[in-house]
């Protein structure tokens, strides 16, 4: 799958008193395998970019190609689109309507129009997918589980549809500690093990770092950087205070202990990389 | 799919004029008295002398007239169908005939009278509507009431009911939009299929949005108490109404407006 965004403006409220200009010219082009974040301050268009993405929003300007094909030129071909790209709004777990977990999780296959003996399939895979056990919980209500188990049901029912593409917005908001790192585990592994293509929009930079391979920085409806995150982590640091973003706390520390003048290489994305760099520079000593 | 952009029923539109100073109580009891009015007048003069009022009330609060068409479109149809009724069913003197139904002069009479009567209810309803804001007319409303209580009216408590539900109203439309994106993500379809299909596929829109309501309505009532909350009593306002000599005028004026045009029959 090839995702391109060619030259992408959205504008809300068109030709309205309120009209608000969410995105201006985007471009990005999206290969097969990613891993990329989105970051950005509250109200800088990532949630508008991901609903482009999912052909939920037409773009007032500009094209979306996927695999080279325009998908707003036939609308039929939208349903066909959503089947490919997986979209997890923020907070999933307020859409949940049925009775069962089961149903719950077939909603998705159900409406492609998949058989029965299908769909049984699909669920079990997704619920494994997220590692919750299917004869445990199929007949369980969804609203009867914590907010953690909430969470990865939800994320399950947009894996039933068996997407490429599996976009995330801010999956961690308010879950504990402990659910944070369950969830954080199956993404890395669907990436890892299952080789889907995954964009995670998120305001916690650590995630980010540990996470991603690619980042783009967003700022007030416009890409501002879209590079490793190690590089922008390491380079684009003055950039990103000025926009009100922060560093990962060990990148932070990292780039502090330079700062002052200790012989260490800044750009360090994860508490591992901090604990070498960190023994390195005593040993010199 | 946008629902927020139907819905005008209730519109406030801001204006810097007479008719928005005025005094939410009054302007209340004076749309009640010409709705009353409206149903006892039984002459064209006295309608077009109501006509001639809400005219003079409308400009004088310098709201564009469109606004108040707008109010009148959802409703053209039933304005129709009772006229149209009223055509065919008043006995009289028969002037047409198509197959086996007539229409009759008094028909014809009725029908137009009742059509003006309806199409007048409804220009002084949104008249009052347009140049009130919802906070002033629930606290009006809540001032009104609050003579009732002697017969254990519930004035402050409807009060609150309705302002929360005005207050709650946009933030249901976008929660609605963004459950109609989240459950078209996953591949449900809201633009085809037959009537009972399309009815069923709304359930995924409408149960989530039930329960997110309750939800909510729950934190919003820990949070009122939080702030301790208690009900009406004792509860003094920030705005407070005052009845001035413009109000006076007015609400005497109108009077005289409903009662020449009750009682001179020309």
């Amino acid at each position: 799958m090839f995702i391109h965004l060619k030259n992408v403006f959205y504008t809300y409220n068109l030709h309205m008193p309120f009209q608000t200009e969410a995105l201006k010219s985007i471009n990005i082009m999206i290969e097969k395998g990613e891993f990329i974040g989105i970051i950005g301050h509250t109200g800088c268009g990532k949630t508008t970019l991901l609903q482009l993405i999912d052909g939920l929003l037409e773009p007032t300007e500009g094209q979306i190609l996927i695999d080279g094909i325009d998908i707003h030129k036939d609308r039929s071909k939208l349903k066909e689109v959503r089947k490919r790209i997986g979209l997890a709004f923020q907070y999933p777990e307020n859409q949940f309507f049925e009775e069962t977990i089961y149903k719950e999780i077939a909603f998705g296959p159900k409406n492609l129009g998949i058989s029965d003996d299908k769909i049984k399939d699909m669920v079990k895979n997704a619920l494994a997918m997220v590692g919750m056990d299917y004869y445990l919980y199929k007949d369980r209500s969804p609203f009867s589980l914590s907010g953690g188990e909430m969470r990865r049901v939800a994320i399950a029912s947009i894996l039933a549809i068996d997407p490429e593409v599996i976009i995330l917005d801010e999956p961690t908001a308010s879950l504990d500690a402990q659910s944070r790192d369950k969830l954080l585990a199956l993404i890395k592994n669907l990436y890892q093990r299952y080789n889907r293509t995954i964009i995670l929009v998120s305001h916690n930079m650590e995630i980010i770092a540990e996470l991603t391979r690619r980042l783009i920085v967003m700022e007030n409806g416009r890409i501002m950087m879209d590079d490793t995150p190690r590089k922008i982590f390491q380079e684009s640091i003055e950039k990103l205070e000025s926009i009100g973003l922060s560093l990962p706390p060990v990148t932070n520390l990292m780039y502090k202990l330079k700062k002052i003048g200790k012989p260490v290489n800044s750009g360090i994305l994860t508490v591992e990389e901090a604990k070498e760099e960190i023994l390195k520079m005593v040993k010199k000593k | 799919m946008k629902f927020s952009r139907n819905i005008t029923i209730g519109q406030y539109i801001y204006q810097n004029s007479l008719i928005h100073k005025l005094d939410p109580r009054v302007k209340i009891l004076t749309t009640i008295l010409v709705i009353i009015s409206l149903f006892l007048i039984k002459s064209w003069f006295g309608f077009s002398i109501i006509a001639l009022y809400l005219f003079i009330n409308i400009f004088l609060s310098k709201v564009h007239p469109k606004f108040v068409l707008k109010g009148i479109k959802p409703l053209i149809i039933i304005i129709i169908i009772t006229l149209i009724i009223h055509f065919f069913t008043t006995p009289g003197e028969v002037i047409y005939h198509i197959w086996i139904l007539n229409i009759t002069k008094e028909g014809i009479q009725r029908g137009l009278f009742i059509a003006v009567r309806l199409f007048l209810l409804i220009v002084a309803t949104s008249w009052l509507t347009l140049t009130t804001s919802p906070i002033a007319l629930t606290d009006g409303i809540e001032r009104l009431l609050s003579v009732l209580k002697f017969i254990k009216v519930p004035a402050h408590e409807i009060a609150m009911m309705m302002t929360i539900a005005l207050r709650f109203i946009p933030t249901l439309m976008e929660e609605t939009e963004k459950i109609i994106k989240a459950q078209m993500a996953r591949g449900a379809d809201f633009e085809s299929g037959n009537l009972i299909k399309r009815i069923q596929n709304f359930l995924p829109i409408i149960i989530p949005l039930f329960i997110n309501a309750f939800h909510r309505a729950d934190e919003l009532a820990i949070a009122m108490e939080a702030r301790c909350y208690r009900g009406g009593e004792g509860r003094t306002h920030y705005r407070k109404l005052m009845i001035s000599i413009a109000d006076q005028i007015f609400f005497i004026t109108t009077l005289f407006v409903i009662l020449i045009a009750y009682l001179v029959v020309l």
